[in-house]
């Protein structure tokens, strides 16, 4: 008899990030997209174009980034994995939509590739500046899921993990990328070793309610004959608008927050390199990830204990990983591509000394910066 | 509504909250005679609105899958939802501020794709639910909460903008005119690609008392009587045809 052929592993290939990211929502089962065009994220638009049309599904270029996001939402509801992706100012016309499709619990995946802002700012260079945005960029109370691509590699795997992460908690899921990352070029595995979570659209229960506080309710799709009452007024179990209902309103924005952050442990990922005897801590995330592992590296070889806690996700926000490390390290430094946006949020984590290192000038830190201060520290 | 069409109404439903003399309330009877005479099964029937008094006319009264999203944007989530699932028979129901002011340019380039959906633009040609303020609908001349000297702008023909935009049917015709509204929504959700049907609906509460048109019986008149086929309308002066609204297919 014939040995069984083994699976063998795909091999790697130069790949952009944004291209990757493109193969891995069809591997996770995206069959939708609607996108408009922006700088630096269009290369995911236009693979998906591609590859909607040769694996099915439907792709639509709409006429802004509005529409784009409500389109995305509104196939989710028929039932199809659906994404959109975009840069900062699109990203701000889509805060909007985001709101209706956190409240309405619709899964969708949304990348957006970081640019240099504020406003139009520079539409090929890299930042970080976006990273507030994916936390408190609509109204109200939301607590969403980001994660955070430091390679090509993880914009396939992310993504992947994104769609899994939005059918599993019923909501939006961000893939914080920026620029570096989604225009890197390096070899990256298009493996397919990875779960895949579906959508529990038939079951018992409430459309929009769910007898566990924290719970996630069954999500039918239009068409299954279920009459769906979908509204991004506030409402009742079954959809029915109840917006002047005080308990109506409170419960269901309670069991939004508890549904993601009861799970926090089961969304949150943090990476962390040569941390044990560390002394100096390193938070970083994104493409200074990047730079902070080099500079890691040269610390250890002039003798300094530094180590680096690299941020997979971002929202929730990993704080007792944090605060952990908070307790061992003499000083936690934060490099980022914007004005401090997180290292605050490390300072809120931690009674630990907390640096910035802060860059706003459209380019990528060079990890000698990063040596420097450590070392003027230690 | 009549015993007939109880079956399309949502179980559960307390009354709606449409004013008194409202209507929408008529257009939501138009609405599911044309959709029982074409008797497409309740469960591919979808209903899509954005925000405004004339997007309750589907949510929650119709008891069908519906969507009731943001202002203005009740087309692309129908597009999103009717690209994944082209069985649906999608229809969307909202008002003039809501499809043409905030939501115009997706209602032109819904037009210009020949996105299969049918648009049922309720048009009470002033925001009601806010209190009363100026649409691009509103005709020139009249009292609004933010035009209390008078509206100075022209309001935009709606069915002559979705016309040069591509659509593939246009009427437009008040809500006194039921049996034409009927014939008008039943052939325009028949014809595939995208169509229009723009209901005249009287708005007692806002625009009826802010421009003194009497109780409720002269108001329906008053409607009524500025509705002029285009023949009727060859015959008037320009000042006065810009007082009327011309009923009838635009486009069929």
């Amino acid at each position: 008899m014939a040995e069984p052929k083994r699976k063998e592993r795909p091999a790697a290939q130069l790949l952009q990030g944004n291209v990757a990211a493109a193969e891995a929502a069809i591997r996770a089962g995206c069959r939708f997209f609607a996108g408009y065009p922006i700088t630096p994220s269009s290369e995911i638009m236009v693979r998906m174009a591609e590859l909607l049309r040769e694996r099915g599904g439907a792709f639509m270029q709409m006429e802004d980034e509005i529409a784009s996001i409500c389109a995305v939402a509104g196939a989710s509801w028929s039932g199809a994995k659906a994404m959109t992706a975009t840069s900062g100012p699109g990203f701000s016309l889509m805060q909007e939509g985001l709101g209706y499709a956190y409240f309405t619990e619709t899964p969708l995946v949304l990348i957006d590739v970081q640019r240099a802002g504020p406003a139009t700012g520079q539409a090929t260079h890299v930042a970080q500046g976006d990273v507030m945005q994916f936390r408190y960029g609509s109204h109200g109370d939301l607590f969403p899921i980001a994660l955070v691509p430091w390679s090509v590699q993880e914009m396939y795997d992310l993504t992947i993990r994104a769609f899994n992460l939005a059918e599993r908690f019923r909501t939006p899921v961000f893939l914080a990328a920026d620029e570096a990352v989604g225009h890197l070029r390096e070899n990256a595995v298009l493996h397919d070793d990875y779960e895949v979570v579906d959508r529990v659209r038939f079951g018992d229960g409430d459309p929009f309610g769910s007898a566990d506080p924290a719970g996630v309710p069954v999500m039918p799709a239009f068409g299954d004959g279920r009459a769906l009452m979908v509204t991004g007024s506030t409402h009742d179990p079954k959809g029915f608008r109840k917006v002047d209902d005080p308990n109506v309103h409170d419960a269901l924005v309670t069991r939004l927050m508890r549904k993601v952050m009861d799970h926090a442990d089961e969304i949150v990922e943090v990476d962390a390199h040569l941390l044990d005897d560390a002394e100096i801590g390193i938070v970083a995330y994104g493409i200074s990830a990047r730079t902070s592992i080099a500079a890691v590296k040269r610390l250890r070889a002039k003798g300094v204990k530094a180590g680096l806690l690299r941020l997979k996700t971002l929202w929730p926000f990993p704080e007792r990983e944090i605060a952990r490390l908070g307790e061992r390290v003499r000083a936690i430094v934060v490099p980022e591509l914007n004005k401090g946006m997180i290292a605050g949020v490390v300072r809120g984590c931690t009674r630990a000394r907390v640096l910035s290192i802060t860059q706003t000038n459209g380019k990528t830190i060079d990890p000698s910066r990063v040596v420097r201060f450590a070392e003027e520290m230690s | 509504m009549t015993r007939a069409m109880e079956q399309y109404l949502r179980k559960g439903l307390k009354g709606t909250a449409f004013c008194p003399g409202c209507g929408h309330g008529l257009l939501l009877g138009s609405i599911l005679r044309a959709v029982d005479r074409l008797g497409i099964p309740q469960d591919d029937l979808l209903f899509v609105s954005g925000i405004g008094c004339a997007a309750w006319i589907p949510s929650p009264n119709i008891g069908t899958d519906t969507l009731h999203t943001l202002h203005g944007r009740a087309i692309p989530f129908a597009t999103g939802a009717k690209l994944a699932n082209p069985k649906l028979t999608t229809i969307i129901a909202s008002g003039d501020g809501d499809l043409t002011s905030i939501g115009g340019n997706h209602l032109i380039h819904a037009a210009r794709r020949d996105l299969d959906v049918t648009v049922i633009c309720a048009n009470n040609q002033i925001y009601g639910m806010t209190g009363g303020q100026t649409a691009c609908t509103t005709p020139v001349g009249t009292h609004t909460a933010t035009d209390p000297a008078g509206n100075v702008f022209r309001p935009f023909d709606v069915c002559r903008l979705v016309k040069a935009a591509g659509a593939r049917y246009a009427a437009r015709y008040p809500v006194t005119r039921p049996v034409e509204l009927i014939d008008a929504i039943e052939k325009a959700i028949r014809i595939k690609g995208f169509t229009f049907v723009e209901a005249i609906s009287p708005c007692p509460t806002q625009y009826g008392r802010r421009n003194a048109l009497g109780d409720l019986a002269k108001l329906y008149e008053a409607v009524d009587a500025s509705c002029v086929t285009a023949e009727e309308a060859a015959r008037l002066g320009e000042d006065e045809r810009r007082r009327r609204f011309v009923v009838g297919e635009v486009v069929s």
